[in-house]
């Protein structure tokens, strides 16, 4: 009995450090990705994660074209960022239609939509999922993190933090631009179990502002950073827009700011391209036109967003695919005959020495009499997976396009110019903003007969219609105009109706979604939804 | 000499040498001539008048004994005036004198058989009489006989409150098994424990789940612990009900047996889904068309969907030797084969399976040590099921071959220059016949069981269980390039391998005692499971071009789990009259978060067994009142890692350029610091009763569960994580329901008998919370995503309502009754047709799900058949809501659903509740007929002959092909064929 005390006291202890280990390997952690514990240290992560920040404008996931989406609830391919800000400034306008029947993508252009429509839900969340980024690196490279890890001597870690800021800034304009009264989360925050507090249009124009303005001088100077990469002419055209829809943001006015740095971009070294064409073409990248990018490639950089949406979606019909470079169309992109309109000369048909009027009419009829039928209305053909020389992208299967999609551009900040000038501001002339203007006008005509003598407000927005349809201004625009939702302009199919009807104001500002304003009780909901 | 009785299986048969066997076995001489000795021979059979096996047979008073053969009989030779004393676990012990007779038949009475049946309950075994929770009991007597390819139809229609919806008719699918309706929103799969080893959750490819890998001859017993308080013990794991699986064992003694049995089957379709002929879409075209659609009909009338399916021919071999090695090691070992072809074309599944038990019992029995080998090496072609639903939409205005040699001279689709179309469907054919997808799944589970019962202590027993679970799939996928699914891609050659280990370490000591009608079972444990995994994927196109995306430097992602569980039960009875179980186990997990890893489920029962008592002892031989309550929780269904904040790599195609540099991303992933267990608390009460002839026999069961911290993927505040939505612990969800079983007798004669089981159970179930706050503007989850648009959902999770209900517009019908295209009642009276107008309609899940087994016997012969019926689910066509037919220029046709010519619809109506039809059924599984031809043979081998119909039946007034598909979203399955086969089973 004694010895079997014995066995059964050994028995124990063993069983006891048997137990305690065993329990130890509940502490499991992942093979390969990192722990926050430990990425920080590597100077080399911080390139990476800063990648991630703008790759989050480009790409639906960890995995090209698809696979560990970001952002979840809906499509992975649907979740990308610009693929979402596409459909939300240019869906809801005069210059676009789509023909599927995605869940609720119908209401954007029936301009029917509510708090539970997950297209607008998915920008939403595309906005709050690169803020948080953000947030998350501006937080770890705080000077007092950074000499910690004794990496306070790292320039580029400083540059990349400005750059985060920018890209907060870019998002954060987004969501005062579409949801006027979202959340506002900064660095200052905790992550995870916390309620943001939700801010107003007038406070996030400020913040924005203030910024803005102080990483101006934190930023590389235009072109002098990797091309892809936030510098100085970034921060100023965002400010320039900022300041250009003040007057709807918070009811004053600050067309001379809009001038100010709409100068500042114009002096900052960039030219014009010198056919149109080319600025949607591989190769963009090397523009001189372009100031900033959300940038793509048929290898490395896949998603069934962003540009492979732009390239394939709006082809179908009798269109090539092979024209556009890529194995085939969606056939789900189309123009209203009010888009066309613009284009029209005095006798009222569609003048193609335009070089912008892109339309592929070939099957196709002007007016829509259903929007689900892809014949109905005119194409478009001004994305493609094709350089120059009209030579196919590098993938290829002729899925994803190496096109960049030019999200600021100077001939956006020449129509800037020109309308702040004529919305009163100082600090520029209007034979300057003619001038401006005639010069887009002048690469699109191949001449100079065609340019314009005077020039109203209205001939700035049909002028920004010519210029810049399609390249997600739209929207915006047309509610600076005050045209968005009123009487004032009617296109195709606008609220719902075929010749198109007026619809209430407060469709201004998209609703937020509906499952954050449940899951975040600190969000009242925009007026009307 | 012995009479040939008709039995319910063939192992009760033994040949003479095999008696030889057992006797020598136990040192009986079989001298010609012993003075005062004689031989006597008889046949123990029980209540039902069979035979019944390793009853022990001893002289009172003496070591002089033997066991009866497999079918009751038995031969001892014995002094003058001995008096035998004869037992059998289950049945009562009965005292018989030889008098001079050299002939003894005893029949054991049966009344407490069921009640002393022991019942394993994990961890342990109990008898029936005394279990104080809800579970339910399937034994090898009740296995249907025949062609049973899976372990899940031998319980299919046979427990309450189980619900088994059998696979798809691909060869080697899983059926989905609920119990009590499933205690989650995501992961409902019950847990499967066999012959001790809890099974990791989920298939791996060629294996549905654990039970697939069982072959359904070598199974012994099922049990199904259904309430909280009979499985908490599996605590983490519980909480959508355990199946214990235990195989059967080599015994001690038992002679060498060789049993082969064989099944050739074949399968057909039994009905195609409706679609229309060439004629009747070229009508259509010509109606509804455009011009352009118009050109592009054809001339034919194609029948794809007879074109992808076949009649399949399988067979199954099962080898089965058991006995005793050197007197000390009983094994079995079984040999199996299969060669399952599926119904459409290319789809087949061939699996080896090797089981060996090996059960040596030493030291006088103090010592058991179960050792227990599967294997399963399957090799599956998989058939690309896309050609299913593409053989249901395809033109049928075309044939499926051209005279051209593009893509291996299928018909396809082109675009207007020539190019293939990209948003065509493929030539059903073509898909089918391009493609080769091979895998190979080999699966080991080995685990040893010591059990010691200490030689100072007898009353204290420890038990061990170690057991490994590995897998290894490695399979391919090719595709020639000049096939129109593959051209775009330059051809396909994906390869992929995995692994998965599961290794788990148990360990309990068991304390037994009992005085003067207190009895006490007391039991304390300790368990370790760890999942590892890991797995690559290389996907080329036949140039050696890399597709798809994979992680920098080519590394192997792994990952792992593991589960820490303290455990203990507490039995007490007092006069067999008052039973209570204390239950407790405390559970660990690695994949939640730090902090919230732990948590404790506890459990409580007791029974009162009212005929103890005297209570209505004139009419039940057993009445037993049972009340339970029980914790239980769950870890399924979220990933390893969530807990944790880390940072992912991004692919090599998932990169950002800088400049003219692509830039691997690393991400800050989602986490949920709080992430902790789902809970399910389940009141049981139940009564058990069986009416004194034994002829009559059920149970009762309410239940009310209640699954709170439900794991819920919920939207968290916009830019407070790196994710917008979390698994996180956020609703509550309501089960409760009723149970019936009864278990009849209603003929039985000596040639005759007749037994009869019904089984009915009603579930209902409700979501009462969703989200932190209440809001009554938050309609719910959506969920159910359907074919056609993307991202489009058709059900809800939503407070008030049963899970997953459909989420509906009402559609408006023209005074024909028909419905009018987009025209829904406005519900919400704002003079607009919103989403806000969608109402709840209706869910997938079964109000009341029935089953019926019956079994005749008759002298040789037996017939037996399974009903199985299912009461108030709900389906929704997605193939009629798809199939609509309008005018477009997309360059190809497609077949709409039949249904188009009722509706007229020209644009998809998805969310008109038009297409949700009531699924009720009533199927008969299978019916079976056998003969057993033994006496052919004169009784030296056991020979049995089976006939039996797979699907023989289904009545349902559901319009589509299947009343029953998983989800309620009909979409075209993988038909479930007719299956006609013929057994053939012999025993040496």
């Amino acid at each position: 009995m004694k010895n079997s005390k014995k066995i059964i006291f050994f028995a124990l202890i063993t069983a006891l450090t048997v137990f305690e280990s065993c329990v130890k390997d509940l502490d499991r952690v992942p093979f390969y990705d990192i722990t926050s514990a430990t990425v920080y240290n590597d100077p080399a992560n911080y390139r990476a994660i800063i990648a991630k920040v703008y790759a989050g404008l480009a790409v639906s996931g960890q995995q090209g074209p698809a696979g560990k989406a970001d952002i979840s609830g809906i499509d992975e391919g649907f979740s990308t960022y610009l693929r979402q800000y596409y459909k939300a400034q240019e869906l809801t306008t005069d210059e676009a239609v789509i023909g599927w029947n995605d869940g609720s993508i119908k209401d954007y252009h029936n301009m029917k939509w509510s708090s539970a429509n997950e297209f607008i839900a998915a920008m939403y969340y595309r906005i709050f999922y690169q803020i948080t980024l953000c947030n998350e690196f501006i937080r770890e490279t705080t000077d007092a993190k950074l000499s910690e890890r004794g990496l306070s001597a790292d320039a580029n870690i400083k540059a990349y933090r400005a750059e985060a800021r920018f890209m907060r800034a870019l998002s954060y304009w987004h969501a005062l631009d579409m949801f006027a009264n979202p959340p506002f989360v900064t660095d200052a925050d905790p992550l995870g179990a916390f309620l943001p507090k939700q801010t107003n249009r007038a406070d996030l124009f400020a913040y924005i502002e203030k910024e803005l303005k102080e990483i101006e001088t934190l930023l590389p100077d235009p072109r002098a950073n990797e091309f892809g990469r936030a510098d100085k002419g970034a921060a100023w055209t965002l400010l320039a827009k900022l300041y250009l829809n003040a007057e709807v943001y918070t009811g004053t006015s600050r067309a001379t700011d809009c001038l100010t740095y709409s100068n500042k971009v114009i002096g900052g070294g960039y030219a014009l391209e010198t056919k149109y064409e080319n600025l949607f073409k591989i190769g963009n990248d090397a523009s001189k036109e372009v100031i900033f990018a959300v940038r793509f490639d048929g290898m490395r950089t896949k998603t069934w967003g962003g540009m492979t949406f732009l390239v394939h979606a709006p082809v179908g019909g009798t269109m090539r695919a092979a024209d556009f470079g890529i194995n085939g169309g969606w056939g789900g992109l189309r123009t209203t005959k009010d888009l066309v309109g613009l284009f029209n000369n005095s006798s009222n048909v569609v003048d193609y020495n335009d070089t912008r009027a892109m339309f592929y009419t070939d099957g196709q009829t002007l007016v829509i009499d259903d929007i689900g039928d892809f014949t109905n209305g005119y194409a478009i053909t001004k994305y493609k997976n094709v350089d120059q020389a009209g030579k196919a992208g590098s993938d290829p299967e002729g899925n994803f396009p190496d096109t960049d999609f030019p999200m600021f551009r100077l001939a956006d900040v020449h129509l800037m110019y020109a309308e702040a000038v004529l919305r009163g501001g100082t600090g520029g002339t209007t034979a300057q903003a003619l001038a401006y203007v005639n010069a887009l006008r002048q690469r699109a005509y191949k001449t100079t007969r065609t340019a314009l003598t005077t020039i109203t407000l209205d001939d700035i927005l049909n002028e920004r219609g010519r210029e810049l349809y399609w390249e997600m201004h739209r929207r915006t625009d047309l509610i600076r105009f005050k045209k968005f939702t009123t009487g004032a302009y009617l296109w195709q199919w606008k609220g719902g109706t075929k010749n198109g009807a007026a619809v209430s104001d407060n469709l201004n500002v998209f609703p937020l979604p509906a499952a954050d304003v449940i899951a975040n009780p600190n969000l009242k909901q925009n007026t009307g939804y | 000499m012995k009479k040939l009785r008709l039995q319910n299986g063939f192992i009760r048969h033994l040949s003479n040498w095999q008696k030889v066997l057992v006797l020598m076995l136990f040192g009986l001489m079989l001298t010609p001539s012993v003075m005062a000795q004689r031989t006597v021979t008889g046949t123990v059979t029980g209540a039902d008048g069979a035979g019944v096996p390793s009853a022990s047979i001893i002289v009172k008073g003496s070591t002089n004994g033997t066991i009866t053969d497999l079918d009751g009989a038995f031969s001892l030779k014995v002094p003058d005036n001995a008096v035998l004393v004869i037992s059998s676990i289950g049945l009562s012990t009965q005292e018989v004198s030889v008098g001079n007779s050299s002939v003894i038949n005893i029949k054991l009475a049966e009344d407490a058989k069921t009640l002393g049946e022991l019942v394993v309950i994990g961890y342990g075994t109990a008898k029936k009489k005394d279990l104080t929770g809800s579970i339910a009991t399937v034994n090898e007597k009740d296995f249907q006989k025949g062609n049973i390819a899976s372990p899940e139809q031998l319980i299919a229609g046979k427990i309450a409150g189980v619900a088994v919806t059998p696979g798809s008719g691909a060869p080697g699918s899983g059926s989905r098994i609920r119990i009590r309706g499933g205690s989650s929103l995501s992961a409902d799969d019950p847990l499967i424990v066999v012959d001790g080893v809890p099974l990791a959750t989920g298939g791996i490819g060629g294996i549905a789940n654990g039970l697939a890998l069982i072959n359904p001859n070598d199974i012994e017993s099922i049990n199904v612990l259904k309430d909280a308080s009979a499985a908490a013990i599996y605590g983490s794991r519980a909480s959508n009900g355990v199946i214990i699986v235990t195989t059967k064992k080599g015994r001690k003694g038992d002679g060498f047996r060789v049993n082969f049995s064989t099944i050739l089957s074949s399968a057909q379709p039994v009905k195609y889904v409706p679609v229309l002929t060439g004629d009747e879409l070229r009508a259509l075209v010509n109606k509804v068309g455009n011009a352009s659609q118009k050109a592009l009909l054809g001339t034919e009338n194609t029948d794809w969907q007879k074109l992808i399916y076949r009649n399949a021919f399988s067979h199954d071999e099962n080898l089965n030797f058991s006995g005793t090695v050197a007197k000390v090691l009983p094994f079995r070992l079984n040999l199996g084969y299969l060669d399952q072809n599926g119904i459409l074309l290319n789809s087949n599944m061939n699996r080896k399976s090797v089981t060996l038990n090996v059960n040596p019992r030493l030291l006088d029995d103090h010592l058991k040590v179960d050792f227990s080998y599967k294997g399963s090496f399957a090799k599956s072609k998989f058939a690309d099921e896309g050609a299913i639903g593409g053989a249901v939409g395809f033109d049928p205005t075309h044939g499926p071959y051209t005279s051209k040699d593009a893509y291996q001279g299928y018909f396809e689709w082109l675009n207007p220059d020539g190019t293939l179309s990209t948003l065509a469907g493929r030539n059903p054919l073509g898909i089918l016949n391009s493609r080769q997808d091979v895998s190979d799944v080999n699966r080991h589970i080995a685990n040893a069981i010591v059990d010691y019962k200490f030689h100072f202590f007898p009353d204290l027993r420890v038990n061990m269980n170690v057991a490994i679970d590995k897998a290894f799939t490695d399979g391919y996928t090719k595709k020639d390039s000049t096939a129109a699914s593959a051209a775009a891609v330059k051809g396909v050659n994906n390869t992929y391998t995995q692994e998965r280990t599961a290794k788990t370490f148990e360990s309990y000591l068991n304390y037994t005692k009992e005085i003067s009608g207190f009895r006490a079972d007391i039991m304390a444990g300790y368990g370790y499971q760890d999942f590892y995994f890991e797995g690559v994927n290389n996907f080329f196109n036949l140039k050696g071009v890399r597709q798809g995306d994979t992680i920098p430097s080519a590394i192997t992602p792994k990952s792992q789990s593991t589960l820490v569980s303290f455990f203990g039960r507490a039995n007490f009875g007092f006069k067999d009259r008052y039973l209570l179980t204390f239950t407790m186990r405390r559970d660990g997990s690695s994949k939640l978060a730090p902090g919230h890893k732990w948590i404790t489920y506890p459990a409580v029962a007791l029974a009162w067994r009212m005929t103890e008592e005297g209570i209505g002892k004139e009419l039940f031989s057993d009445l037993k009142l049972r009340v339970g309550y029980g914790v239980t929780g769950q870890q399924d269904g979220i990933s390893d890692y969530n807990g944790l904040k880390t940072f992912s790599l991004g692919g090599n195609t998932a990169q950002y350029p800088f400049g003219n540099a692509y830039i691997s991303t690393l991400r800050p992933e989602g986490f949920n610091e709080l992430l902790t267990w789902q809970k399910t608390t389940t009141t049981n009460v139940g009564l058990d009763f069986a009416l004194k002839n034994d002829r009559f026999s059920g149970a009762i069961d309410y239940y009310f569960r209640e699954t709170s911290q439900l794991f819920n993927d919920v939207n968290i505040p916009a830019g407070a994580n790196f994710t917008n939505r979390i698994k996180s612990n956020i609703g509550t969800l309501e089960n409760n329901g009723i149970e019936l079983t009864l278990n009849t007798v209603p003929v039985k004669t000596n040639n005759l008998t007749w037994e009869a089981n019904f089984i009915l159970g009603y579930n209902k179930n409700k979501i009462t919370k969703l989200t932190l706050v209440d809001d009554p503007k938050f309609v719910g989850v959506t969920t159910g995503g359907i074919g056609g648009g993307v991202g489009n959902t058709i059900q809800i999770h939503a407070v008030g309502a049963p899970k997953n209900s459909f989420y509906v517009y009402q559609q408006v019908y023209g005074d024909g009754g028909q419905p009018i295209e987009e025209l829904y009642v406005d519900r919400n009276g704002d003079g607009k047709i919103t989403p806000e107008d969608k109402y709840l309609f209706q869910k997938p899940d079964a109000d009341y799900s029935l089953g019926f087994t019956s079994n005749l016997t008759y002298k040789d012969f037996s017939f037996g058949f399974v009903l199985r019926g299912s009461i108030g689910n709900y389906m929704y066509s997605n193939r009629n809501s798809g199939g609509t037919f309008g005018s477009n220029s997309l360059n190809y046709l497609y077949n709409p659903a039949r249904n188009v010519l009722e509706t007229g619809f020209l644009n998809a109506q998805y969310f008109s509740d038009y297409y949700l039809q009531n699924a009720s059924f009533l199927k008969m599984d299978n019916l079976t007929l056998g003969y057993d031809l033994s006496s052919l043979f004169k009784n030296k081998q056991m020979v049995r002959l089976t006939a039996v119909v797979q699907n023989v039946f289904m009545v349902t007034k559901y319009d589509g092909v299947d009343p029953e598909i998983g989800g309620g979203i009909d979409n075209n399955i993988y038909l479930r064929p007719r299956t006609y086969s013929l057994g053939l089973n012999i025993q040496f």
